[in-house]
């Protein structure tokens, strides 16, 4: 088979029943020949060689302490101090102690630009020369961002130190003195002999000592730490950064202006002014450049210390609200959704493409044996014709076999009745070949049998043999234990041909208590077929059964057994044995000396097995679909399951118009050979609006298989090809450059450009048969070339690359290991909580944090622009507006709350509609709540409500004078006025802005006023000044001021005018361009109401495709547990302990070369 | 169907908050609530700004630019900055009463009190009386910290060092004969400012807490001596003085001089002719500004100012406008049923 896959591979194209290479190999590896893998088993001799251990790298000694302490393994540390190469096992996942916490925190917190600038401000204002604001202006509001920051990271670490000391603490067995003995984990030494038993946690790196794959396992918290030092990494919110970037050019330019004017008025007013002398004899223009330095001070308000702790505030409780939602938590399984990053929620609200695996994640990945075709009689599907369900097709009752697992169900008591009889030879057989071939361990749990399988078809195939009255009881190296209908059998295992994906089959040589020797065989029907006798029967009536099973999207298997004589078993033994001990190539020759027993099969029937859909699955796609995300599935599966699964989930509909690998590889080479043809400077240049690809109207979906995506994108492996050739003794063809391959890396990019913008005119595209590494290549590339916001989806261990890949991966945390969640950034149980992830959670947070920003500059532009217009009246001398300490607490006390809880709460429509209406996910999709022109609204509001507080007042207090005639225009009450309307301008506008007013909302807005009045009455107090008679010099102006209606009226004024023409915009913009949000809101409670009304969801048909789809057995992508069964030691005792998922296992071997 | 709790540990809490279904008031800017909002508004405005302008009409103000930069001006001769001790008279005439309590103000225009550098310029630890800032003035009192002999200005800075020191006698001219007006000087400052802010330092006689300190630079009698007819008026609590340290908002600016609340001025400044004998003793043509004398009488508003009246009057039409375009719209725009 290899060889010929070897053979026909690329000339005629890609097999789309091949997985194109394998995950983890890269081309630098493939130059390692394999055959170096062997391991020396512990306990045995050293190699004669000794090989010091700084140039070549480690040596360990198993189960000998002392030899790890020998005075060579030191490592130099510092002068004559020496370490230990050898680390112990204590895990440290904590960043302090309790000596290190401050200078280590600070230190990390001083790496933010943010921080660094002001610190650099607070510095500036230390410097008298051109102090505008006191130090205290500065300092304290990042004294109290710090110390917030410094709580969190406290509080996290914490948390880590309790989690390192639980785990160091585990207990484990040792062996230690000739005997196990237990010990905690951070007591383990480099190179104990460690004994784990099933569901034990691996505590360190390890060698796997029962088989020869060398083992390095990765504990979760080390992949844990690495993901969250990414999520750090991502700064995410780019628009954001590119905006802060423009306000400090703003800035700066504002500063520049008024340092200039500062220099044209001193030259023309102030230097003529006597009683402005300073003392001082310095130039004009250096004035002005004081003059810079003072007014960045004073502006920089405009980038308020405060913005990035409110904004880690609402990332932190947006996550703890997808934490705390009950609609995602999966009460089965007792499992809550995960945010595991903090700082990706707004990015939820925006996502445009999802990547989905498929097994596990749109299915729940637990198989279920559903129906059978025995020597061409279906069972299982017991309807008539006409579809009326016969008596027969009721729930099987189990009682009468003591083994039966209780949880299986099967609907046709036929298929029992016939096994009963024991009449029937095929279908005895039939269940006898799955309770036989096969690579399940069992063990005995509390007298039940418990079945270790490699993949869960496989677990399925044998519970379903077992209750059927095949029970598979214990397996040792080279015998087979049933008990076939009550009789205790041993089978003689002679050989185990094991499944690889290349083969897609796995066989056993079985000799029989009677002396028989059997081939048992079981796999995809497409191999199973080349290899039947011709003499064999039931051909086209499992075919046609084949054919519906796969319809149903169930995943078949062809069963079949061959009757080898005593004298062929010997010839082709002694080819076996060969085979397994050559050096070279072993791998391949076995597959040849498998190929020459395995032909001439006798078929027996075929299994369906159903993996089924996950709840809600295909109502979540259409929701989806609707929201205008468009949904990629990558699987590894077959063509023929993807493309029916996704047919069942909705993904791909009959109106749909499929196009597969050949037709787009045809698009694409036309597409290329016309932009070969064309001049390269026209198509280099600005590139014209590309037509589409299915010009033809309808929809289109893609089902492309990674063989032909390797073909498409130009990523075949050059170097494994020539080396397969070379292993086989073949030549390389010679190379053609007409065969399809670019011409160099501009052309590959456009032909990936092509190929993206192909997939993205598609509804829905499906990869099926593609690796985990493939998978990270088409995220990648959208997110490359799309520049969109991508979401990756998947529940194992092939899903974590592309997880890792996207913006935004997903964990479903559920059947397989954990490698998934540990390396996403969201992780839940069900497929379905996506669109409540995505339309609710994503939106909600994305809408918010676009409130916020939006909110948060303008009223930072209002309170800072103040300065501004006053420079013209107080002779650009960075004079500042308002008083010192309410510039300090402005963005801390003032005004913060308020905006930081619509930022946490605010809902425009609720989470019901959210859902209803997925349309009200496309400005979130299109940016539309903060870009450049939200931006500049929000500037250029702050810049009207700025101009308004300044010159409504500077009006008012124009050669005015008070109430009782006493100075009536000094500048503290003009300070507390134009604050004062501030303050009830900014809370005014975000109560406008709050579409959702709970209680804390209108505490928050009335305590801001409240606590501005409090603190500043506080602040002008007798009190105060008599303590401190230099830093409270407005003693008694809230008082003076406020006393007075006439400035009370000036502040009415002044808030009206701010606010009556936002109010009267923001109207007339909803009559006249109303979005879907404000449509949905205006009619929230008809909807409401109609949503109370309508009758719960009725069940969706389950849609079939019309066309015959052949459906097959998906293997997984790697082989079972063939070579530990035959290696045989682990049977002897009692079953191996667990084993964790096998594509863990390849994945360490793989990883081996690093140890 | 509910499990017990030991059953789902993991089972997040089923409060409003955690569900974020707390009870809510979602409002919307309704045409129900916004253009009669406007409406009721835009009266509102309108109300207030006619009554702050038929207010502001009604006060009486005089104000008399006495810089003398024109050659008619009496006060020409004394605006030459050469000139020391020079006094000028202002002539001017009331033509009916003009009615009490009438309030004199000293006027400076194009002066800069709210300039930055010059405002931090003063101590307030020495003028809250604390004798520990006497000898270690602020240092931002530069250049006027410490005078040539190294000694420390009391009270210290600009503002004070500046302070603009007028004697004004205001005189009624009835048949011929020169009547002065009484004024009063008293409680003509913040009472904040006199009984708080501003203190002298408990020690009597005064004069000996500014021993070794100096006067500011500009002024002709140290703080202790600052008004010679009346002992208790000295220091940092002399009413000049605290009226001059409150700095102006802006570059043009009034502040309190006297009172008219005496005798027969109680009810006002009769008609007639009047004559203000003016010291001119504060140069300011170098930086063209302006100095002048107010008489004016206040309200509950206060002074006179009409811009309040006339904002108000503009914004509570617009918003009646206002009112009537977004209904205009909103009919014009009935929104059709959507789905």
């Amino acid at each position: 088979m290899t060889t010929r896959n070897a053979g026909t591979h690329g000339s005629v194209g890609p097999n789309d029943e091949v997985m194109p290479y394998s995950d983890d190999e890269t081309d630098d590896e493939l130059d390692v020949s394999t055959d170096e893998e062997e391991e020396p088993v512990p306990g045995a001799p050293p190699p004669p060689v000794e090989i010091r251990p700084s140039e070549v790298g480690w040596k360990v000694k198993a189960n000998d302490r002392a030899y790890h302490h020998l005075p060579e393994f030191d490592k130099k540390v510092f002068l004559c101090f020496k370490k230990s190469r050898y680390s112990g096992n204590v895990i440290k996942t904590y960043k302090y102690n309790v000596f290190t916490f401050l200078p280590l925190n600070l230190y990390e917190q001083f790496k933010r630009v943010a921080n660094i600038y002001f610190l650099a401000l607070l510095i500036l204002q230390c410097i008298p020369a051109i102090t505008t604001l006191p130090w205290y202006t500065t300092l304290i509001p990042l004294v109290v961002v710090l110390g917030v920051t410094a709580v969190k990271d406290l509080v996290d670490d914490l948390a880590r130190h309790r989690m390192d000391k639980e785990i160091n603490n585990r207990k484990c067995e040792v062996l230690l003195d000739g005997r196990f003995q237990e010990s905690k984990w951070r007591h383990i030494e480099v190179g104990d002999v460690i004994r784990l038993k099933k569901n034990d946690f691996i505590p360190a790196d390890m060698l796997w000592t029962c088989c020869c794959y060398r083992a390095q396992t990765q504990t979760a918290c080390a992949m844990w730490k690495q993901r969250s030092l990414m999520g750090e990494y991502y700064c995410i919110f780019l628009l954001k950064k590119q905006k802060q970037m423009l306000l400090c050019v703003l800035l700066i330019l504002v500063a520049a202006g008024l340092a200039i004017g500062h220099s044209f008025w001193y030259e023309e007013v102030g230097s003529n002014a006597w009683y402005l002398y300073d003392g001082r004899e310095d130039s004009t223009s250096y004035r002005g450049f004081l003059s810079f330095w003072g007014y960045l001070i004073v502006l920089n308000t405009m980038v308020p210390i405060s913005l990035y702790v409110s904004v880690e505030v609402i990332r932190l409780g947006q996550s703890k609200f997808i934490n705390w939602d009950l609609q995602m938590y999966y009460a089965e399984k007792d499992t809550p959704a995960k945010a595991r990053t903090t700082t990706l929620n707004e990015q939820l609200g925006q996502i445009e493409y999802i990547f989905s695996d498929k097994t596990g994640t749109l299915t729940q990945n637990i198989m279920q044996f559903k129906k059978c075709t025995i020597a061409g009689h279906s069972y299982g599907d017991p309807t008539t014709a006409e579809g009326v369900r016969l008596d027969r097709g009721k729930p099987v009752d189990w009682s009468w076999n003591r083994d039966a697992d209780k949880k299986f169900q099967f609907m046709d008591n036929s298929l029992v009745a016939c096994l009963r009889s024991k009449k029937d030879k095929e279908a005895m057989d039939f269940f006898r070949l799955l309770s036989l071939c096969h690579t399940v361990m069992v063990e005995s749990k509390e007298g039940e049998l418990v079945y270790q399988a490699a993949s869960p078809d496989e677990g399925a195939l044998v519970t379903a043999a077992r209750n059927f009255g095949f029970v598979f009881l214990s397996r040792t190296q080279d015998t087979i234990t049933i008990r076939e209908m009550e009789q205790e059998k041993t089978y003689e295992m002679l050989a185990l041909l094991d499944f690889n994906s290349d083969r897609k089959r796995m066989s056993i040589i079985l000799k029989f208590p009677d002396g028989r020797i059997r081939l048992y065989c079981k796999g995809a029907d497409t191999v199973i077929y080349q290899r039947l006798s011709p003499n064999s029967k039931h051909r086209e009536s499992t075919q046609s059964a084949l054919d519906k099973f796969a319809n149903e999207t169930l995943r078949t298997l062809c069963l079949c057994y061959k009757d080898i004589s005593s004298s062929e078993y010997e010839a082709w033994s002694r080819k076996h044995m060969d085979a397994q001990v050559t050096m070279v190539n072993r791998e391949a020759a076995l597959d040849q000396v498998y190929e020459m027993i395995e032909k001439n099969l006798m078929l027996i029937g075929a299994t369906a097995i159903e993996d089924k859909l996950q709840e809600g699955v295909p109502e979540t796609i259409a929701k989806l679909a609707k929201a205008d995300i468009k949904i990629w599935v990558l699987t590894g599966d077959k063509k023929e399951t993807a493309e029916n699964i996704g047919f069942s989930c909705s993904l791909l509909t009959e109106d749909m118009h499929l196009h597969y690998g050949e037709d787009v590889n045809e698009k694409l080479s036309l597409r290329q050979a016309k932009r070969r043809r064309e001049p390269p400077t026209e198509s280099r240049g600005k590139k014209k609006p590309a037509e589409p690809f299915f010009p033809e109207p309808g929809k289109n979906a893609l089902i492309i298989t990674g063989g032909w995506l390797n073909e498409i994108l130009y990523e075949k492996k050059k170097k494994r090809r020539r080396l397969r050739l070379r292993r086989l003794g073949k030549r390389p063809p010679p190379t053609n450059p007409q065969d399809g391959q670019p011409m160099n890396e501009w052309e590959k990019e456009m032909r990936q450009i092509d190929f993206v913008d192909m997939a993205c005119e598609c509804e829905s595209v499906i990869c099926c048969r593609v690796t985990p590494k493939q998978k990270a290549n088409v995220v990648s590339l959208v997110k490359k070339y799309k520049k969109a916001v991508t979401l990756s989806i998947g529940d194992g261990a092939n899903d974590v690359n592309m997880i890792k890949t996207a913006d935004i991966g997903v964990g479903i945390s559920g059947q397989e290991g954990m490698q998934a969640v540990m390396s996403s950034d969201f992780a839940f149980a069900q497929f379905r909580y996506l669109q409540r992830l995505l339309l609710v959670h994503g939106r909600w947070s994305y809408i918010r944090m676009c409130k916020f920003l939006r909110f948060f500059f303008f009223k930072n532009f209002a309170f800072t622009l103040v300065h501004f217009w006053y420079s013209f009246f107080s002779g650009y001398s960075a004079q500042v507006a308002y008083e010192d300490w309410f510039i300090t607490l402005y963005n801390l006390f003032y005004s913060s709350l308020p905006v930081l809880l619509v930022g946490l709460l605010d809902q425009d429509v609720n989470d019901r509609l959210s859902l209803k209406f997925p349309k009200l996910y496309l400005p979130g999709q299109q940016g539309l709540l903060f870009n450049y022109k939200n931006f500049f609204i929000s500037l250029f509001h702050g810049i009207f409500v700025s101009l308004i507080i300044f010159f409504i007042p500077y009006g008012a207090f124009l050669q005015t004078m008070g109430q009782d005639g006493e100075a009536p225009s000094d500048y503290q009450s003009f300070a507390v006025v134009t604050a004062s309307s501030l303050i009830f301008t900014v809370n005014l506008q975000i109560s406008l802005d709050t579409s959702y007013w709970t209680f804390v909302n209108c505490f928050a807005v009335l305590g801001s006023i409240a606590i501005y009045f409090g603190i500043m009455f506080d602040l002008h107090s007798a009190g105060i000044h008599v303590i401190f008679p230099r830093h409270f010099t407005f003693t008694g102006a809230a008082a003076n001021a406020l006393r007075q209606p006439y400035l009370w009226l000036t502040i009415i004024l002044t808030v009206g005018i701010s606010l009556l023409p936002v109010i009267c915009i923001q109207f007339l913009h909803k009559i006249i361009f109303p979005s879907i949000g404000d449509k949905i809101q205006r009619n929230r409670k008809r909807y409401e109401l109609e949503m109370q009304q309508e009758a719960r969801k009725r069940a969706p048909a389950f849609q079939r495709g019309l066309r015959s789809r052949r459906s097959g057995y998906a293997f997984s992508h790697s082989r079972g547990f063939a070579e530990l069964i035959a290696s045989g030691r682990s049977i002897r005792r009692r079953p191996l302990s667990r084993i964790g998922h096998h594509s863990s296992i390849r994945e360490v071997s793989e990883r081996a070369e690093n140890i | 169907m509910v499990k017990e709790e030991n059953e789902s540990p993991n089972r997040p809490d089923n409060t409003a908050f955690t569900q974020q279904r707390l009870p809510a008031w979602q409002p919307m800017l309704s045409a129900g609530i916004v253009i009669p909002g406007f409406v009721l508004i835009g009266l509102a405005f309108i109300g207030i700004g006619v009554a702050l302008l038929i207010t502001s009409r009604n006060i009486q103000v005089l104000e008399l630019d006495y810089t003398g930069t024109e050659q008619n001006s009496p006060c020409f001769q004394c605006s030459d900055p050469d000139q020391q001790d020079c006094v000028c008279t202002l002539q001017f005439s009331i033509n009916s009463l003009f009615e009490g309590p009438v309030f004199f103000y000293y006027g400076l225009s194009n002066y800069f009190q709210n300039y930055r550098r010059y405002g931090v310029s003063r101590d307030d630890g020495q003028l809250y009386g604390d004798l520990s800032y006497f000898k270690e003035p602020y240092d931002q009192c530069e250049p006027y910290r410490f005078d040539r002999n190294k000694r420390p200005i009391v009270p210290c800075g600009s503002v004070a060092n500046c302070i603009a020191v007028y004697t004004f006698r205001l005189f009624q001219i009835v048949n011929g004969q020169q009547k002065e007006v009484p004024l009063d000087g008293k409680g003509i400052a913040w009472w904040t400012d006199y009984n708080i802010k501003f203190r002298n330092p408990t020690v009597t006689p005064l004069r000996n807490a500014f021993n070794s300190t100096a006067k500011p630079l500009f002024w002709p009698r140290p703080a202790y001596e600052l008004d010679p007819s009346d002992p208790a008026n000295n220091g940092f609590i002399n009413q000049d003085f605290l009226v001059w340290m409150r700095r102006a908002a802006l570059p043009d600016f009034r502040k309190l001089y006297r009172r008219i609340t005496e005798g027969d001025y109680a009810n006002g400044l009769p008609a007639g002719n009047y004559s203000l004998e003016i010291a001119y003793n504060y140069p300011v043509l170098s930086f063209s500004g302006r100095k002048m004398v107010v008489f004016s009488n206040v309200s509950w508003m206060g002074g006179k100012n009409e811009f309040l009246g006339i904002a108000y009057l503009v914004i509570g039409t617009l918003c009646v406008v206002m009112s009537v375009v977004m209904l205009i719209v909103y009919a014009k725009f009935k929104f059709p049923e959507e789905d």
